[in-house]
């Protein structure tokens, strides 16, 4: 495991990127720039540049101190501060590492915030961790837009416009204050054509799994690709330059007919096709990787691609709305989508994709992802008659990650894959 | 040359071994609690499951005419249970062996009198245990030589008491496990002859024995139509014996499953998951199984199963084991029972108490509470025992509840409490459905392997030497 990760262009690229942005957050103060906490589902990327805002995502620093292994000890002093047992592990994770000194993924430190932007209500603990947050940063002003949920699965107008009302009245107001920089929509909407533009490419990148073998693991590297959209360059030229080289590359590898790399290399047989509901493990994550690629299996559609934007079923930032779509954003992340919804999104994504199966991670830290992950699987396999698997790890506390439960019921699922691809040729 | 098929599931707890003919039929079952070295477990399963498919050969060859005769069912039972006593003996031998030697390495100045009280014990159970295995068919009991020894010698130890006690005791903990780790091969066919010899004694001398209605009076009939037949019986048998202990049994495949499959010494394609072997087990004795419950030593399957017998999916218990086996086995160390007491135990409450605990540990002091303040011991253990299958009813609801006819498999379905609540919990929930349970229920993943090895895996097999005994020495 210790061994140096094959690296494709795309991802030296998007390094250069984060490095970027790291920087500037170190030098923050120096640059005279305004830093801006927020959460990735529903992330008002477009609006935080348009204020020329650093963005903070502290869910990405927690899974990238898991990444590095040093999740477990942010956690225990967390806990060591009162913070239960119980209490998500990306907060935790976060808390501990402010209490040591808040130091990012790159060795900088990462700047105080001048802005708790809450711009997605779905998950309530993102409103207790900026409470907490609050508490240490006294200074720093909290905004909070409340996203209705699509209960009865779709938008109305009525929501939109609410949650338009909000933006006018609290945000920008706010975010003008902080930033002492007025609000210019024509920004606004020149930021949103490369929105526009980076999501036709990454809807394209993720479709690419419909080949055979699949060029991409649409979760474990998927989470990679995400990354660019997700933490704040969504509305720059850099992130369509990065997805159009990703996309370049993938074309290649379709053209040699080649599976998708992992960290060991590429993928010489592709056996198994699936669908994965639930986050990944961050802190074993290679090691889980592992387990799927080593049996030839590739994940073709993930839901957790999905939580910083929906772009499957044609929803594209719309620059001539540019408020309008803000609020269509923020309501239409994957975890605010009722669960009927989700069962249809992760159908298409088995039928379109042809998967042979459909695992579910479940999440001991996260109810927002775990709550129905029961029922989506039973419905799914009524549904489609795919068989299912059920696993469960945590986000960033090392402590629930069992190696050998995982592997042991991995293996008896692709076994069972396996049984049933005989089966079907037999009768065939 | 005809062939067969192992199956071998290394359990948390047993390890068990099963040989199928190539019509999938059982012909021989092995098991041992030996759990130190998966190697020496495997082997050890795997030549009980030879001893018992000689038995069973033995069987087919006197022919079915025979077979089914009262004379002849009942010797073969009785010869089965010497011959697993002759097995035994060899082990006791072993382990009065190490005990010895263990008390003598002890540094107490008093030594001298524990080894004198530890030979008078062992003289008072060995006979003891001879007397049981004959005459009383403690074989038929399925109890491991630790459960069968320990018993008495601690009732023996407990008796002494005082300052015997800590030291007598520790030196069986010491002396237990490697003898039971201890790989023995017995030939077949002396053992068979040995036994064949006990059974001539008992027989003879039960010649004149009255009756002493201690018995149902099915017994004494059975047994007087052995007690006038058993000559001819004893030289039909012996006149097939040799035949039978010289044949190799062929395994032509193996399929290794269970959480130590891994570290058997079988080729990769050689593994299954044991998920799939119980599900594929229980599907070959009820075929219209479609949900399998499986409580083994450290996990609780819910299973479904189609038409074909392949998973369609599972739920396991993640994290914890409170609720298997293994958990009745430390339940059964707190009120100083043996395993198998358990469940008569708690079917003689007349309340289920309410047991909090969700932890194994925590039960334990909670269990010990309850008893202080006056709670009756049935009672406190049909509440640990509702408890469990409570458990086992959540997974099954997680992996998609009952769908048609439900089979329970695993070690744990041997203890009638556990039954009793899983049946009336099904039938509670999801209505009246059929419900299989089997004598073999904790064979299934076993069977479930060597089904696989007779399908779809050829092979070579890694060795052969332990299987073929060595009956020309």
């Amino acid at each position: 495991m210790s061994q140096e990760a094959i690296k494709e262009r795309s991802m030296i690229l998007q390094k250069e990127m984060v490095e970027g942005l790291f920087n500037d957050l170190a030098n923050a103060k120096e640059l005279g720039k305004k830093v801006c906490y927020t959460f990735v589902p529903g992330n008002l990327s477009e609006l935080i540049r348009t204020f020329d805002l650093l963005p903070v995502y502290p869910e990405i620093n927690a899974l990238q101190s898991a990444m590095r292994k040093k999740s477990a000890g942010y956690i225990k002093e967390a806990e060591k501060n009162a913070h239960s047992e119980d209490v998500c592990t990306y907060v935790k994770c976060d808390v501990g590492m402010l209490m040591k000194g808040n130091i990012g993924p790159t060795g900088q430190k990462i700047p105080e915030p001048d802005i708790l932007l809450l711009s997605y209500t779905g998950c309530f603990t993102f409103m207790k961790w900026f409470e907490t947050l609050k508490r240490e940063y006294p200074n720093a002003k909290v905004i909070m837009i409340h996203t209705p949920y699509q209960e009865n699965a779709k938008m109305t107008p009525q929501m939109i416009e609410y949650m338009v009302k909000q933006f006018k009245e609290e945000v920008i107001p706010q975010m003008e204050a902080v930033s002492g920089i007025k609000y210019d929509e024509n920004k606004l909407k020149k930021i949103l054509e490369y929105s526009k533009e980076a999501e036709d490419w990454i809807t394209k990148i993720f479709d690419t799994t419909k080949h055979r073998p699949s060029p991409i693991d649409a979760y474990f590297a998927g989470v990679y690709y995400i990354g660019p959209i997700n933490i704040g360059f969504r509305g720059t030229p850099e992130a369509v330059e990065y997805y159009k080289e990703l996309y370049n590359e993938i074309q290649e590898r379709i053209k040699l007919g080649l599976g998708p790399i992992t960290p060991e290399g590429e993928m010489k047989e592709e056996k198994y096709r699936l669908v994965v509901e639930g986050p990944p493990n961050w802190t074993n994550f290679r090691e889980f990787w592992k387990i799927f690629y080593d049996m030839g299996a590739v994940i073709v559609a993930s839901s957790y691609t999905k939580v910083g934007g929906v772009y499957d079923l044609g929803w594209r930032h719309d620059p001539s709305r540019p408020l309008e779509t803000l609020s269509e954003y923020c309501m239409n992340c994957y975890t605010n989508l009722n669960i009927p919804q989700r069962i249809s999104l992760l159908t298409k994504c088995i039928e379109d994709y042809q998967a042979d199966g459909y695992i579910t991670n479940s999440i001991k830290s996260c109810n927002s992802f775990s709550a129905g992950q029961l029922a989506m699987m039973r419905e799914i396999e009524d549904k489609l008659e795919v068989p299912v698997g059920f696993i469960e790890s945590d986000l960033v506390d090392p402590r629930y990650f069992s190696y050998s439960n995982i592997k042991n019921r991995l293996e008896s699922y692709f076994q069972m894959l396996a049984q049933r691809k005989t089966m079907e040729k037999t009768e065939a | 040359m005809n062939k067969y098929y192992l199956g071998i599931d290394l359990g948390s707890t047993t390890s068990k071994a099963v040989i199928i003919n190539e019509s999938d039929e059982i012909v021989g079952r092995g098991i041992t609690n030996t759990r130190a070295n998966y190697k020496v477990a495997a082997d050890i399963a795997r030549e009980e499951a030879i001893y018992d498919a000689r038995f069973t050969l033995l069987e087919q060859k006197i022919g079915k005419d025979n077979a089914i005769k009262t004379e002849f069912k009942f010797y073969m039972k009785d010869l089965r249970n010497v011959f697993q006593y002759g097995q035994f003996r060899r082990r006791m031998e072993s382990l009065e062996r190490l005990l010895n030697e263990t008390v003598s390495s002890f540094t107490y100045a008093s030594k001298d009198k524990f080894k004198t009280e530890l030979e008078r014990i062992i003289e008072k159970i060995r006979p003891q245990i001879r007397h049981e295995f004959i005459s009383e068919n403690l074989g038929s009991k399925n109890q491991f030589f630790r459960d069968i020894v320990s018993e008495r010698y601690n009732l023996e130890v407990e008796k002494l008491g005082g300052e015997y006690y800590e030291p007598l005791m520790l030196a069986f903990d010491k002396s237990i496990t490697p003898v039971e780790n201890e790989m023995v091969v017995y030939n077949f066919k002396e053992l068979v002859h040995e036994s064949m010899n006990i059974l001539d004694e008992k027989y003879r001398g039960l010649v004149d024995q009255q009756e002493d209605g201690s018995k149902e009076d099915w017994y004494y009939a059975e047994l007087n139509v052995v007690k006038n037949n058993y000559k001819t019986v004893e030289s039909t048998l012996r006149q097939h014996i040799d035949e039978i202990a010289d044949q190799d049994i062929n395994i032509a495949r193996m399929v290794g499953t269970g959480y130590g499959r891994a570290l058997l010494p079988f080729p990769e394609d050689c593994i299954k998951s044991e998920i799939l072997c119980h599900a594929f087990g229980a599907h070959a004795v009820f075929p219209n199984t479609r949900t399998v419950l499986d409580i083994g030593g450290q996990d609780t399957k819910a299973i479904q199963v189609d038409k074909h017998g392949l998973v369609t999916s599972f739920h396991m218990n993640d994290r914890c084991a409170a609720g298997c086996g293994r958990y009745l086995g430390y339940i059964a160390d707190e009120f100083g029972l043996s395993l198998n007491e358990l469940g008569p135990e708690a079917n003689k409450a007349t309340k289920e108490t309410t047991i909090c605990s969700t932890c194994t540990v925590f039960a334990g002091a909670e269990v010990k509470e309850l008893l202080h303040n006056g709670e009756e011991r049935p009672n406190i253990l049909a509440g640990l025992h509702k408890a469990i299958v409570q458990r086992a009813m959540s997974l099954i609801a997680r992996s998609g509840g009952v769908r048609n006819e439900f089979t329970f498999t695993g070690g744990v379905a041997r203890n009638e409490a556990v039954l009793k609540y899983v049946k009336k919990m099904v039938t509670d929930a999801y209505g009246e459905v059929t419900m299989n349970i089997h004598t073999d229920s904790i064979f299934m993943g076993a069977l479930g392997g060597a089904m696989f090895a007779r399908r779809n895996i050829e092979v070579d097999l890694p060795t052969t030497s332990t299987t073929k005994e060595k009956v020309e020495e």
